[in-house]
């Protein structure tokens, strides 16, 4: 699997993805600056880590969302590639449209940086495999704008297509999330966006490695 | 079309720039003429209390500054300590009181934020932030606006730039009612060889301008926060400058980039009185003269005066010495990065700082006066008045002690700080391995398996106030003990020094003895101080702040698989007291908050039994003979046993009843230089064997266990129902 992970000025969580990236995999991914207008056709695996792109000052996503590399990302996504978008990259491919809904700011209005519980609410995709369907993980948070929101078709269609892959669990919903979501799929199930930050959580010096079979899975690292 | 910039100098105009009389007549000899309007602002910038040091110089001269481990102590930006492997640690700790009361969100975020360029100007990567933070009473009007404001822009800063803030203190006294105190700590790491200093080398060499642009904002900042509060503070509102973490990370990206290449001969970044500052610095150090040239500062607002140019505190800007030859690879890693990138002046060899606009002269100093010969004050003092001592059998006991540490511990200042800390990134980078909630923070050293730092900040003002010099001692002992507490070896310190005004002798006295002890404690502990700094004046309508001097720390663990947590312990361990039975009383928890009195002399630091129960406790928790440890600080004892009972979520059982001394006394006194351990069964007896036979205090309390903390006859309480009590207080005073 060759991945890639995108540095976008303002990023600041790409240093940790890079970390656990090649941790886990044992390579060091590409990387792919701002300027780019392509991503090279033999990646099977684009990242969007977490930050604050361009400073997050227009609606959070917004402005890196119209950069031509995210334009590059989408075609890329569209013919199957797998993305992983966490925290500020799960805000920039829902500010695409990609992924349906929208992030508003916490329910508490402040910033939030917490260990959350997530229920794997399904195992139909490469990023959810490894898990067991209604498992409890770990997960730490840390996000100002992660209280996700989408209207009734919308959740509707989410729901009935079995795109929602977490949930907060056990009570700990730290933004005010319709219906506790953490984590959606897109309609071909190849592009995940999600606030929590499972690149945090990966070794025993973390704490814990939940984190951890979500990049084997999305690496191909599952043996079946 | 010309900007006025020529005003008459009027003794109105000299007083307005915070200059005393005796301070413009060594301007006047120093350069043979009435200083021009730009000149007396320079002046002002560079002579102020904030940037000069002019009343502190002569004390802070007697702290120890060295060490097998220190590789720059005090003068440079931040403070460098070697931490093996060809790596160091560089930090620092600074205050931002005056902006942070005046606009909250803004003064933190900025405070933060020149901490945070302090570091990475010297070539290292930011990996640890602190802040230590001090308010108004919890029932004073403005105390919960400026603690949302100061939190939210901690974190505002620290989380977009992308440093895990993992330790810091939150404390209220009504002292803090006019001045509420934001002292601001960073740590980074660089390569030994690859540090940057600001001392400039070469005669003809382009200065050059990076970040973002100037503006109006904060002209006039430092001299503002070298002058006391009076009615007319919100007028000093636009003097306060506006952060923008966005630039300053990408700033940080291309300072270490552009820095790999062999470019960067010298840097110094722009913080307080701005490009001033910074070009002074850089000349009077490297014994060079500095030509700057206005016409090509980059600027965002429109027919901006040299005066202003020069005295802008707008963030985010670093000044260079660079390598001419280089110039072209500087300047595509800077537009690489959307920052502005103008050479905007350079070095010569006659010792002049000249500045020019509009094709005129605003400026022509001698350099090295202006940098290092500012006005220097032997301010007289008082000697600070000490109270008698105060037995514990002299003070009332509680009534009901169970009662009491649930009040003690769900009190406004010994309650959990969570509902802070959740507002700061404490995870990013995926090296934090203790975040607050415990002793102190810590992170392991990326690049390596087993080696990790860390990070505490620590005063007790009360104590302080009442004995400058002990209090003085006790904070360096207390953070030097945090630092112990997790099993890492402390090197270094920073101080931030917070006091009233300077110029009343027992202000002053206050300082003088502050600094004696902590000069004394660092000598005796092996914890110099690499760095730091002097906020006074802070007073509103004539009253002081308590005197604050805070002491932050770095410790480093050699394998962080041996760090012992506040939590950890397990069912059927034997709790240990490593140290004396408490039986100081004056100043503490107890008697200012559940007596409501201010009796006594706070505790006595013995610096000999702090090394060595201390490197005790160390030395056992590296042998991974303890499960858990946690110093005794505030609230003695009983709260540092129900701590650690909330952190682990178990019982402990715990048995004084042979103890023949004052119960309150031992369960909330004071006294220094203790710790609370938890021990296999197997393993008890070893560690106590080992103790006795080095001397050391220690007693037996009792075992790990239950769902309660029991002291036998004394008091029950359920660990659940306390730390509700414990985590409710914040979030509930915030709502």
């Amino acid at each position: 699997m060759k991945t890639a992970v995108l540095q976008l000025p303002g990023l600041n969580r790409d240093r940790d993805m890079l970390a656990a990236l090649t941790l886990i995999s044992g390579q060091a991914p590409q990387t792919v600056w701002q300027t780019e207008t392509s991503i090279d056709d033999d990646v099977d695996l684009i990242v969007i880590p977490g930050g604050f792109s361009y400073g997050d000052y227009l609606r959070s996503g917004a402005i890196a969302a119209r950069m031509p590399v995210i334009k590059a990302v989408i075609e890329k996504a569209k013919k199957g590639t797998r993305v992983i978008g966490v925290c500020n990259g799960f805000q920039i491919l829902v500010e695409t449209g990609i992924l349906p809904g929208a992030l508003m700011r916490n329910a508490s209005l402040k910033f939030v940086c917490r260990q959350v519980k997530l229920e794997v609410a399904t195992t139909q995709s490469a990023f959810t495999e490894g898990y067991s369907k209604g498992q409890v993980i770990d997960c730490p948070v840390a996000h100002h704008d992660g209280n996700y929101f989408a209207d009734p078709e919308t959740l509707a269609d989410l729901k009935d297509q079995d795109r929602i892959a977490f949930r907060y669990a056990e009570g700990t919903n730290p933004n005010g999330s319709i219906d506790d979501i953490a984590g959606i799929l897109s309609e071909n199930r190849n592009v995940l966006g999600m606030m929590p930050h499972p690149e945090n959580l990966i070794e025993a010096a973390h704490g814990g490695d939940d984190g951890r079979r979500l990049f084997e899975g999305a690496l191909n690292l599952i043996s079946a | 079309m010309t900007i006025n910039n020529t005003y008459p100098i009027t003794e109105d105009l000299i007083a307005s720039h915070g200059l005393a009389p005796d301070g413009y007549q060594l301007i006047l000899d120093l350069i043979g003429r009435e200083p021009t309007y730009t000149e007396l602002g320079i002046f002002s910038a560079m002579w102020n209390e904030h940037c000069s040091y002019k009343s502190s110089k002569k004390w802070l001269r007697t702290l120890p500054t060295t060490g097998d481990r220190v590789i720059h102590g005090p003068g440079e930006n931040a403070g460098v300590v070697d931490i093996g492997d060809g790596e160091c640690v560089v930090f620092k700790m600074e205050s931002h009181n005056h902006p942070s009361y005046i606009e909250p969100y803004q003064g933190a975020a900025t405070g933060v934020g020149g901490i945070l360029r302090d570091v990475f100007t010297m070539g290292a990567r930011p990996v640890a932030a602190m802040n230590a933070l001090r308010f108004g009473d919890v029932s004073h009007e403005k105390t919960k606006h400026l603690v949302s404001g100061v939190v939210s822009g901690v974190g505002g800063y620290g989380n977009s730039f992308g440093v895990p803030t993992v330790g810091g203190e939150v404390e209220f006294d009504a002292r803090y009612n006019g001045n509420c105190l934001v002292n601001a700590f960073a740590a980074g790491i660089a390569k030994t060889d690859g540090i940057f200093l600001c001392k400039a080398e070469g005669v003809g060499l382009p200065v050059v301008y990076l970040g973002a642009k100037t503006g109006r904002d904060g002209v006039g900042g430092a001299t503002m926060a070298s002058a006391e509060f009076d009615e007319t503070i919100d007028e000093k509102r636009p003097t306060v400058q506006v952060g923008d973490p966005f630039t300053e990370k990408c700033l940080l990206e291309a300072c270490l980039e552009l820095m790999q290449t062999g470019a960067v001969i010298a840097i110094q970044d722009m913080g307080a009185a701005g490009l001033t500052c910074s070009a002074v610095e850089m000349g009077a150090q490297g014994d060079l003269g500095v030509e700057l040239y206005l016409d090509d500062v980059p600027v965002r607002e429109e027919r901006m005066t040299a005066y202003e140019m020069m005295l802008s505190e707008s963030q985010e800007r670093m000044l260079m010495v660079l390598d001419p030859s280089k110039e072209e690879i500087a300047k595509e890693i800077f537009v690489k990065w959307g920052l502005d990138f103008a050479i905007v002046g350079k070095t010569t060899d006659d010792l002049r700082f000249r500045v020019f606009h509009q094709n005129e002269e605003v400026a022509n100093l001698p350099i090295k006066e202006l940098g290092d010969q500012a006005p220097e004050y032997d301010r007289p003092w008082r000697e600070p008045g000490l109270y008698s001592p105060l037995p514990a059998d002299q003070v009332q006991e509680p009534e009901d002690y169970g009662a009491t540490l649930m009040s003690i511990l769900a009190s406004p200042n010994q309650s959990s700080r969570r509902w802070v800390w959740e507002q700061y990134d404490t995870l990013i980078q995926g090296n934090s391995l203790q975040i607050p909630g415990g002793d102190a923070g810590v992170i392991r050293v990326d690049g390596h398996a087993t080696k990790a730092l860390a990070f505490s900040s620590d005063v007790t003002p009360h104590y302080c106030e009442a004995d400058a010099y002990e209090g003085g001692k006790q904070a360096v002992a207390e953070c030097w003990r945090n630092i112990t507490a997790t099993g890492a070896l402390p090197l270094a310190s920073t101080d931030n020094l917070n006091f009233g005004n300077p110029e009343r002798p027992e202000i002053m006295g206050q300082f003088v003895k502050a600094i004696e002890g902590i000069g004394d404690a660092c000598r005796a502990l092996d914890f110099p101080i690499v760095s730091g700094n002097v906020s006074l004046y802070n007073e509103t309508f004539g009253e002081a702040i308590l005197p604050t001097p805070t002491i932050a720390g770095v410790g480093q663990l050699d394998d962080w698989a041996n760090m012992a947590k506040i939590a950890g312990a397990n069912e059927g361990e034997v709790v240990m007291l490593i140290g004396c039975d408490g039986s100081h009383l004056g100043q503490t928890v107890y008697m200012r908050d559940i007596l409501g009195e201010t009796a006594g002399p706070p505790p006595e630091v013995d610096l000999t039994a702090e090394r060595y129960n201390g490197d005790f406790v160390r030395s056992a928790i590296n042998n991974g003979q303890v499960s858990s440890c946690h110093d005794i600080s505030q609230g003695g004892l009983a709260l540092a046993l129900a701590e650690m009972c909330m952190a682990g979520g178990y019982g402990m059982e715990i048995d004084l009843t042979d103890v023949q001394m004052p119960l309150h006394g031992l369960l909330f006194g004071e006294d220094q230089a203790r710790y609370v351990v938890t021990i296999e069964e197997k393993m008890a007896q070893f560690i106590a064997n080992n103790a006795a036979d080095a001397g050391i205090q220690f007693r037996v309390l009792g075992k790990v266990g239950g769902d309660k903390l029991v002291v036998k006859d004394v008091l029950e309480l359920d660990v659940a129902e306390m730390k509700s009590a414990h985590e409710n207080w914040f979030p509930d005073y915030m709502a």
